[in-house]
């Protein structure tokens, strides 16, 4: 009697205890992003949240290698020998979210809105004859004239990756977002859930089909180890750090400098760079404004701007930020010293140089209008540093605080700066979209309209960029590369104020935190 | 009364319509673009134009604002520019966490600052009144994120009796919404409770000086009647203005709590707004908190008469 109300006992206990477990015990990986997601379109939208949401939910025929070379991903390909056709067979088994197949026609109808929407797809579409679907599962982009950044271009990670979609949502009249989120990614995004600015929920796509070849950055095997990942917007870096030290989140994506110390004394935590690639912050002179529509002036303000000075003020630690000439990134294969002569000698003796310039080029006192983002920390400094160094070299600067909202806008204006125009800002560029003459949107000599905001013309830059698509070699690309690097600082196309790391802070029960061109959620387990 | 709350009703019509308008003027001149917000930096002037017309935004005022006031009048207050989603739907989910920080801290205010401000009335001039007014001093000097910070310090990072951040609804359960409430709650509760402590000690030393009271003091009624029913009551009508008027405040004022304590409200939903220039989103968050506010004013008049049976509306 005793062991059966003792095995009855035990019975219960253990019934008690696996009804108390839940069916499955979830795994979440809670992430504070870098800023909030408030859109979901990653082809209309260059933001690098809305980048790194892209990823999760679509994916790319091709990914790029930790050694920067494109790799199949969605597609295996094949290149004619003339270089003029290139055959894309998407692999087996790929599907939507939406559960149908993925087919050729939904990549041909996908490439076009992405080409629509990005300058160097743009670029690169000027070189195409067509693109067509020859069965599901193929499709051929035929070149009209050589053009040696196909595979690249379709492989890159940044700022708008050819991502795919299927053909109803790929033909969304221009100008309009995709709300409807069904990709063939690693992660299915879970709309219920999602507050815009707030919260972003993904669930692992229990459908996808990872390579088998190991992960590198966006190429080889996407496996996703975790089933849930929750991205959380905190405004605040102390409320983030504070959730991290306790437990509420398990990964802070970029955590300010100055704030580490607190997180470093934790051996629960770690930090690191996990993003491989840096980013750059630029001055860049508005070309068609005096005082900087004067290639003199632009030199003796190039010489008088300090990248050592504007890195200490805005990231302060100089274990994290590089100081490079490279308008490419400091550690991409076309980095060259080309233009450092710019940046060589002490502070002091450049910018005795660029006073000495200064008074050659006949300035002739014209205020410099510089723009001040208040709310962005990581831009706020730069415009007072670089003002002081103006002044010191004989330059009249204004100093106009603003929003970032604001100044998005404003550096649109080619009106004269009383009209609300301006004459320089400091903006920063992830190096993952500008480590090539084709992807580097301040690089564009044409002087257009369409250009990147400063709008610099040079004939002879724009016979590279057009050069450097039909390079053969790397050698050949390194070459124009540095050429065009050359002209842009003698030119003063912008000031290139150094490269700085996102650091991001972890807890460590997240394993195998993989570094690429932007956080990447499959291959981590916790 | 019926009648004096609707003709108080038709009267904040044309209130409303002015709000409206002004906010829609406001709005689009101020510097920035909602088409760069979706976009982001590296977008083209062709791009940003395709946005722009598919917006609407390229349409004249007048007709963007005929046709926001239309939607209105239909019960649509529109989508928002950046998210493509329903305004009131982003408001739904937003809204539900700023009422709960702001009757959270509302409760600790009335609980707290009513008893102190009728001690420090009575023992006016004592010890009891310096401690209560320092007390109000702190309250109203030191800023709100420095107390939120200060309480996630002692009671969730070191005593580990709350969490240091995050917001669970009441459906999830009483005991994690309460949990979580509690601190943003009492921070935000603050300079409440300092305000309306300090009006309800003036408003006491004033009725405590009159005849009444005196004759309900001589006539052998006990402190604690004479003190909360007949000196309260009477001092009611300012307290009652400040804890309406606080409350529409607290709805309306919550951005720095919600920033410290992380919890998804409205105030956080009106800054984004802001950021990214989501014109409809803005726009319909003011016309309802303006709305709240002619609400709350109508209440707060109507509560006087409850508490002032000399006070009649018709």
């Amino acid at each position: 009697m005793t062991i059966r109300f003792k095995t009855f006992g035990a019975a219960a206990l253990l019934a008690g205890s696996l009804h108390a477990l839940p069916a499955f015990a979830e795994t979440t990986i809670n992430a504070v992003m870098q800023a909030p997601l408030r859109t979901l379109d990653p082809i209309l939208s260059t933001a690098q949240i809305v980048r790194t949401h892209g990823f999760m939910v679509f994916d790319t025929l091709l990914g790029m290698d930790a050694k920067y070379n494109p790799k199949p991903q969605m597609a295996d390909y094949a290149v004619s020998d003339d270089k003029l056709t290139y055959t894309l067979t998407l692999r087996d088994g790929l599907k939507w979210h939406d559960g149908t197949p993925v087919t050729a026609e939904d990549c041909v109808a996908s490439l076009k809105r992405w080409a629509a929407n990005d300058g160097a797809g743009r670029t690169m579409m000027a070189h195409v004859a067509s693109i067509e679907a020859s069965s599901d599962k193929v499709l051929v982009i035929k070149l009209a004239k050589p053009f040696g950044q196909v595979l690249e271009l379709l492989a890159k990670p940044s700022p708008v990756p050819p991502f795919m979609m299927p053909k109803r949502l790929a033909e969304t009249p221009a100008g309009k977002q995709i709300t409807e989120m069904v990709g063939s990614g690693p992660f299915k995004f879970v709309a219920a859930e999602y507050r815009p600015g707030d919260q972003a929920v993904y669930v692992k796509n229990a459908d996808y089909k990872p390579r088998s070849e190991p992960m590198s950055w966006t190429a080889g095997g996407k496996v996703v180890n975790v089933d849930k990942v929750v991205w959380k917007a905190m405004p605040d870096m102390q409320t983030s750090i504070n959730a991290l030290q306790s437990g509420d989140v398990d990964l802070i994506e970029q955590v300010t400098i100055d704030l580490l110390p607190l997180l470093k004394a934790n051996d629960e935590i770690k930090t690191d760079a996990i993003n491989a690639l840096g980013s750059q912050v630029t001055g860049r002179f508005n070309h068609r404004l005096p005082p900087f529509d004067n290639p003199k002036v632009r030199q003796a303000a190039m010489y008088a701007l300090d990248q050592e000075q504007l890195m200490q003020t805005a990231i302060g630690d100089s274990q994290y930020y590089k100081l490079c000439a490279s308008d490419y990134g400091c550690d991409v294969p076309l980095a060259s010293d080309a233009g450092s002569e710019y940046l060589k000698g002490s502070a002091k003796e450049r910018m005795a140089k660029a006073k000495e310039l200064l008074k050659a080029s006949g300035y002739d006192g014209t205020p410099v209008l510089m723009m001040q983002p208040t709310d962005l920390t990581i831009l706020s400094t730069q415009p007072i540093v670089a003002a002081e160094r103006l002044r010191e070299a004989g330059f009249k600067v204004d100093v106009a605080a603003m929003d970032w909202a604001t100044l998005q806008s404003r550096k649109n204006s080619t009106q004269p700066v009383a009209q609300g125009g301006w004459n320089m800002l400091f903006t920063y560029w992830g190096v993952a979209g500008i480590w090539n003459p084709t992807v580097h949107a301040l690089l564009d000599g044409s002087g257009s309209d369409t250009a990147w905001s400063g709008w610099p013309r040079s004939a002879r830059v724009e016979e590279l960029r057009n050069a450097y698509l039909t390079a053969a070699t790397l050698d050949d690309q390194k070459k124009i590369a540095k050429e065009i690097q050359q002209i842009a600082y003698d030119e003063g196309f912008y000031f290139n104020a150094g490269e700085f790391q996102a650091v991001a802070a972890w807890r460590t029960k997240l394993k195998n935190l993989q570094p690429g061109p932007l956080t990447l959620f499959w291959g981590v387990s916790k | 009364m019926a009648s004096y709350f609707l003709r108080r009703l038709l009267m904040a019509i044309p209130v409303m319509f002015f709000v409206a308008l002004f906010v829609f003027l406001l709005l689009r001149l101020t510097p920035g673009d909602p088409a760069q917000a979706i976009a982001g930096d590296q977008a083209t002037p062709a791009q940003l134009e395709a946005i722009r017309e598919n917006l609407g935004l390229d349409k004249p005022l007048a007709n963007q604002f005929a046709t926001w006031l239309g939607g209105m009048a239909g019960g649509d207050f529109g989508h928002s520019l950046i998210s493509q989603r329903p305004v009131l739907e982003m408001i739904g989910q937003r809204i539900g966490p700023t009422l709960a920080l702001a009757v959270m801290a509302m409760i600790f205010t009335v609980v707290i600052s009513l008893p102190l401000g009728v001690l420090a009335a009575w023992r006016h001039g004592g010890m009891v009144d310096r401690f209560v007014m320092a007390l109000s001093v702190v309250g109203f000097s030191v800023p709100i994120f420095v107390i939120g910070y200060v309480l996630i310090a002692v009671f969730a990072v070191d005593l580990k009796w709350f969490p240091v951040q995050g917001y669970k609804p009441l459906a999830e359960g009483f005991g994690p919404f309460i949990h979580r409430i509690l601190l943003p709650g009492l921070a935000l509760s603050t300079f409440y409770i300092a305000l309306v402590s300090r009006m309800t000690r003036a408003s006491m030393l004033e009725v405590l000086r009159e005849d009444y009271v005196r004759t309900a003091r001589a006539k052998g009624l006990g402190e604690r009647i004479v003190l909360f029913r007949h000196a309260l009551r009477n001092a009611a009508i300012p307290i009652l203005t400040v804890v309406g008027t606080g409350f529409a405040m607290m709805v309306s004022g919550v951005v720095v709590t919600e920033t410290v304590f992380n919890i998804p409200g409205l105030g956080r939903l009106v800054i984004d707004g802001v950021l990214a220039r989501d014109y409809p989103l803005i726009q319909a968050i003011i016309l309802l908190t303006a709305g709240a506010y002619v609400l709350i004013n109508l209440l707060i008049d109507l509560s006087y008469a409850l508490s002032d049976p000399r006070i009649r509306y018709q």
